[in-house]
């Protein structure tokens, strides 16, 4: 009898009233049944009582009660009597906890339909509201610097030597690699237009200005919003996942001084050093290549002094303090606003490197015009 | 299902330390089936250890777990897998993920280890969230609902499989006392009607006394077991001054103080 598949009849009685014969094995495994056939037996039979008759009911697990359910809700929609004659005790006590409580029905949420998400007011709208929080956030972070100068800031020393650390001397190998394979790009790149004019020596200049201007402050800012900055959108948003920041708040220190200030001092004191350190391995990677094409070190060194300058030199440092900012503003903003769970922690992070290349990206053109029009 | 009144979990002679600290010592105890059975003990005691041995989240320093007779620290991984399939766990705060809605966190381990199809699983969610009280709350996200409610979720998820043996974590922890007693009283509910044995870790005493059948008591000091039996009988009879000051929170009655003292010796 216990492999007999499960089964349903509904017997209708006089004047609306009908008894629902459930039957066989109802567990997991076997076949299926359909609710939907019952529900037009139901209406079809148009029954203003319905008796459940569990009496010929072998075994039976979720499944007999998943259906139960469904009859009892619908009946309740319909304005049907529900009854049960004869179900296992267990069952009976279980339906009896499962339509306790009424169901709840969610508000609905407003259908914006796929056009409407486009229209360009709303784009607007968002997009300024974006820039409007990243200025707050700017803002905040001014005042927070300048109680820092006056001496008044609840920063700690001790972060911001711990975050040095973990943003200089840790981020040594992975620039490093980064820069050295940068600088040979550069040359390769350089080396087949210069030697079609017989100008391979020119491919120093080339390494040394593209590096020491471009490439060098960018490449370096590239790894460490990756590194760097998702690492602070991460830390911040598993500290609002914890409340730490509302215990934070509610000591009276300020988030954005005690959390935010000390990682942004400590990648923008950082990121000068880590390029001045990726723009002397480019130049290295340039001279392997070059060294490649016939170019004696001797040469390559001399004619790398000629073309660098002390201008050349400020305009990628300026750029690797500007990215620095950038960068820290993008991963803090991210962490400190980001949701208590750990999807919106992961979120957090991804929006934070996001808008840090892009930032990057916009700023460095910025840069460059500004530096093209003023003659630098 | 019940009738059997063999152990259900048996503990042997179980030790647990991280490296060469030892936590406690020497644990032997049975949990019956159909027990709802807590484990107690003091802050920093090793409870919460103790359950995460039993889930096999740990392993032991030595001594063994056995399920239904069948060892558990000894199995292979298959079979831990199999064994752990008919178990229903809750964690501490919930474990619900919270990437998903709670539709999907609870037809998750029936998409995995059954064959319902789509429809049967939503109608199974459906009704698992209804016993918990949830009816409706399926396209919600962990996110969106109260703590109590998350719980309650979590409980709805870890019975998706009608599982043999229910573990909680500090199922009451952080709820107010209303939905803390309704919590219980779901406990005993999926206790009695799916015939489950039971297992928790939990400290508040009206639930101990409420719905526990039978405890163990852990002691931080002499770091091993130092109570074992019926919590209401414990906080009455029990040999230990300790157990009976926990049980009775603190309040003894004159001449315990020195009774418990020459126990620990």
């Amino acid at each position: 009898m216990s492999t007999e598949p499960p089964g349903f009849e509904l017997v209708p009685d006089t004047d609306g009233q009908a008894t629902l014969v459930l039957s066989g094995n109802w567990t997991q495994g076997q076949p299926p049944l359909d609710f939907a056939v019952l529900r037009s037996d139901i209406y079809a039979a148009s029954v203003h009582q319905l008796m459940i008759n569990g009496a010929q009911l072998d075994l039976w697990d979720s499944r007999l009660m998943a259906f139960l359910l469904q009859c009892h809700n619908y009946c309740q929609a319909e304005n049907i009597e529900f009854r049960t004659l004869d179900l296992p005790g267990g069952a009976e006590k279980l339906l009896k906890v499962a339509t306790a409580v009424k169901t709840h029905e969610r508000p609905e949420p407003q259908a914006d339909s796929w056009l409407q998400s486009l229209n360009p007011a709303g784009l607007l709208k968002e997009a300024l509201e974006h820039l409007t929080g990243s200025l707050e956030f700017i803002g905040e972070v001014t005042i927070a610097l300048t109680r820092l100068m006056v001496g008044k800031a609840n920063t700690r020393i001790v972060d911001f030597k711990a975050f040095c650390y973990q943003a200089g001397p840790e981020a040594f190998a992975i620039i490093s690699l980064t820069s050295v394979l940068v600088g040979m790009i550069l040359a390769y790149l350089g080396a087949v237009q210069l030697s079609q004019f017989g100008a391979e020596i020119y491919v120093a200049d080339l390494v040394v200005i593209g590096t020491l201007r471009e490439m060098g402050a960018l490449m370096t800012a590239v790894v460490m919003a990756g590194r760097t900055g998702a690492a602070y959108a991460a830390q911040l948003g598993t500290m609002q996942t914890n409340e730490e920041i509302d215990a934070i708040a509610t000591m009276g220190i300020s988030p954005i001084e005690f959390l935010v200030v000390p990682r942004m001092l400590a990648l923008v004191a950082m990121m000068p050093l880590l390029t001045i350190y990726a723009d002397l391995l480019g130049m290295v990677g340039g001279g392997i290549v070059a060294g490649g094409m016939g170019i004696t070190p001797l040469q390559y060194i001399s004619q790398s002094e000629t073309a660098m300058s002390f201008t050349h030199l400020s305009v990628g440092l300026i750029k690797s303090v500007v990215f620095a900012t950038l960068i820290a503003i993008a991963g803090c903003r991210s962490g400190i606003n980001s949701g208590r769970s750990s999807a919106a922690v992961g979120q957090a992070a991804t929006e934070a490197v996001v808008t840090a290349i892009v930032y990057l990206i916009v700023a460095d053109a910025a840069i460059n015009i500004i530096f093209q029009q003023i003659g630098i | 299902m019940q009738a059997d009144s063999k152990a259900h979990i048996e503990i042997r002679g179980l030790t647990m330390a991280y490296g060469s600290f030892v936590i406690q010592r020497d644990l032997n105890f049975d949990v019956n089936r159909g027990d709802i059975f807590v484990i107690m003990g003091g802050s920093g005691c090793g409870k919460s250890t103790l359950l995460k041995h039993m889930l096999g989240l740990i392993s032991p320093a030595a001594g063994d777990i056995l399920y239904n007779g069948e060892s558990f620290v000894n199995a292979s991984a298959d079979k831990k897998q199999e064994m752990r399939q008919c178990w229903g766990i809750t964690y501490q705060s919930g474990g619900l993920f919270s990437a998903m809605s709670l539709a999907e966190n609870i037809a998750l381990p029936l998409q995995l280890y059954t064959d319902y199809s789509d429809n049967e699983t939503a109608e199974i969610v459906a009704y698992k969230l209804a016993l918990v009280g949830l009816a409706g709350y399926q396209e919600y996200y962990p996110s969106e609902i109260s703590g109590g409610m998350r719980k309650r979720a979590a409980l709805a998820r870890a019975i998706a499989l009608d599982p043999e043996i229910l573990f909680f974590d500090e199922p009451s922890a952080g709820l107010d006392p209303i939905s803390s007693r309704l919590l219980d009283e779901l406990i005993v509910e999926m206790q009695e009607s799916l015939g489950a044995t039971v297992v928790m870790v939990t400290h508040e005493l009206p639930s101990i006394f409420d719905i526990a059948s039978n405890s163990v008591y852990l002691d931080a000091n002499s770091r091993t077991m130092i109570g074992y039996g019926d919590p209401k009988h414990l906080r009455d009879h029990s040999d230990q001054a300790v157990v009976r000051q926990f049980l009775a929170r603190g309040i003894t009655a004159p001449g315990d103080e020195e009774k418990g003292e020459q126990a620990h010796e």
